[in-house]
């Protein structure tokens, strides 16, 4: 075997350079804090970053939908029902079947990670945002046509506020559960921290300091903008603090 | 080679291979089943019963909020990185997943229910028990119902996930697609999404049985 590497390097030993493993890594220790120091600019901090990128056009894009379609489905009553369900049977689509429906329509490209991330918000924004304009007492609305309200009026300052409430707790579920589901995409399209949890998944044996770091990095972050939201629902809406 | 195409298929290749994806999907189904039934028998009776004391509100919310949280492929690997691949490792891994909405909806359900039908039981002597069999159960069966189904949707999402990090059934086919190429992984895909769609729709008759059983006017 020496005498091959020798022969192959041309009288000179070749020892295969596979870098400088400290001994946490040679032994796949669960947390190796010297690799996290070393990766995270180029592999963590990245992954995050695009995976906030991900989430905020999901849910971004998911609310100005089920809006328009909560306003319809409040508005029309008949239209309630058969959106209700198509935002359940979109729902129903288990995400790494969906993302692979999509790819022969429009590739690998970010279109592919968000059309099922934004179909999943659907399913709870559009429900809560309908409860929440249904739960408008009948009395705040007869007040405000009493002042003299316009019909846009009513909404933009009875309706909508009242609604607040349930409607931020729709987002925060739907934030949550994308902050999630978006590291599945990663299997098809490497963005988001899905890419890292899948490279130690790749890894024999399974790299356990990068799978920790990335999967605890998306728990973190979901709480982390659970804890945000929840402060925004609280500041928003003040008279429903409780004394 | 167009998109239409590709779907075209994809839907030949069922014929083509249908025992193939038959076997693919009775092992996704059996791994799924399994995990939800274990997730019924731990989640279902700690969350009624937690309901009907009015007792552990936080842990409800918190146990439904971090099962959320939980990037399901991250917990997977997560279980073969502890326990190495296999049916039960895998299953450990997903009822970890489905006990989550089971919990919190049974504890909501129970929690709900209108505590002057619960007074009344009470008063016409029915034991703590009792109530919770004939009273509580039956009015938050809906909502138990719809724990359920959004445990089994995701579940079933999630054994396909397990499948392509090595656990079988039919995310072993999504996940290579060299061998079966796109039409195959397709085919799959639709049999993931036939399954998860008549579980949940099964699971949402129940639902609608139930609701109706207790407003039949309605």
């Amino acid at each position: 075997m020496s005498g091959k590497l020798l022969a192959a390097g041309g009288g000179k030993v070749i020892i295969p350079n596979f870098g400088h493993g400290t001994a946490c890594l040679r032994r796949n220790g669960w947390f190796c804090l010297g690799w996290l120091r070393q990766h995270w600019g180029d592999t963590l901090q990245p992954a995050l970053l695009q995976h906030v990128e991900l989430t905020v056009i999901a849910v971004g894009l998911g609310f100005a939908i089920a809006f328009l379609l909560a306003l319809v489905g409040f508005r029309f009553r008949p239209a309630d029902g058969p959106l209700g369900a198509l935002g359940d049977i979109l729902y129903t689509i288990p995400s790494i079947a969906f993302f692979e429906l999509l790819i022969p329509l429009t590739g690998l490209t970010l279109t592919t990670i968000e059309i099922p991330l934004v179909s999943y918000t659907l399913f709870v924004l559009y429900r809560n945002l309908v409860a929440g304009l249904r739960g408008v007492p009948a009395e705040a609305l007869e007040s405000a046509r009493g002042m003299g309200m316009t019909r846009l009026q009513r909404f933009l300052r009875v309706e909508l506020p009242l609604a607040a409430p349930a409607v931020l707790a729709g987002v925060r579920v739907a934030t949550v559960s994308t902050v999630s589901i978006a590291t599945v995409a990663a299997f098809l399209i490497r963005e988001g921290l899905g890419a890292p949890i899948f490279d130690a998944l790749q890894q024999p044996g399974i790299f356990r300091t990068e799978l920790l770091a990335a999967g605890g990095l998306a728990i973190l972050l979901a709480l982390a903008a659970d804890a945000l939201l929840a402060g925004l629902q609280r500041a928003l809406t003040p008279w429903s603090r409780r004394p | 080679m167009t998109a239409a195409s590709v779907f075209v298929d994809a839907v030949r290749f069922i014929p083509h291979h249908a025992s193939l994806l038959l076997d693919k999907t009775g092992e996704t189904a059996e791994l799924s089943f399994a995990a939800l039934g274990i997730a019924v028998v731990l989640a279902l009776p700690l969350g009624l019963w937690l309901g009907h004391r009015g007792r552990g509100l936080l842990l409800a919310l918190g146990v439904s909020s971090l099962g959320r949280a939980l990037p399901s492929i991250a917990l997977i690997a997560l279980g073969i990185a502890i326990l190495g691949i296999g049916f039960w490792n895998n299953t450990a891994a997903l009822v970890v997943l489905g006990v989550p909405p089971l919990l919190t909806n049974a504890y909501f359900a129970v929690a709900g229910v209108d505590r002057h039908a619960v007074e009344a039981a009470r008063g016409m002597g029915m034991s703590e028990r009792q109530i919770l069999a004939r009273v509580e159960l039956p009015l938050g069966l809906p909502l138990v119902l719809a724990g359920l189904r959004i445990a089994a949707v995701f579940v079933i999402a999630t054994a396909t996930i397990a499948g392509v990090a090595g656990g079988g059934g039919l995310g072993e086919i999504i996940a290579n697609q060299a061998s079966y190429g796109l039409a195959g992984v397709l085919a799959a895909s639709f049999c993931v999404s036939a399954l998860a769609l008549l579980t949940a729709g099964a699971l949402a008759l129940a639902q609608r049985a139930a609701r109706h059983r207790l407003a039949p006017s309605t």
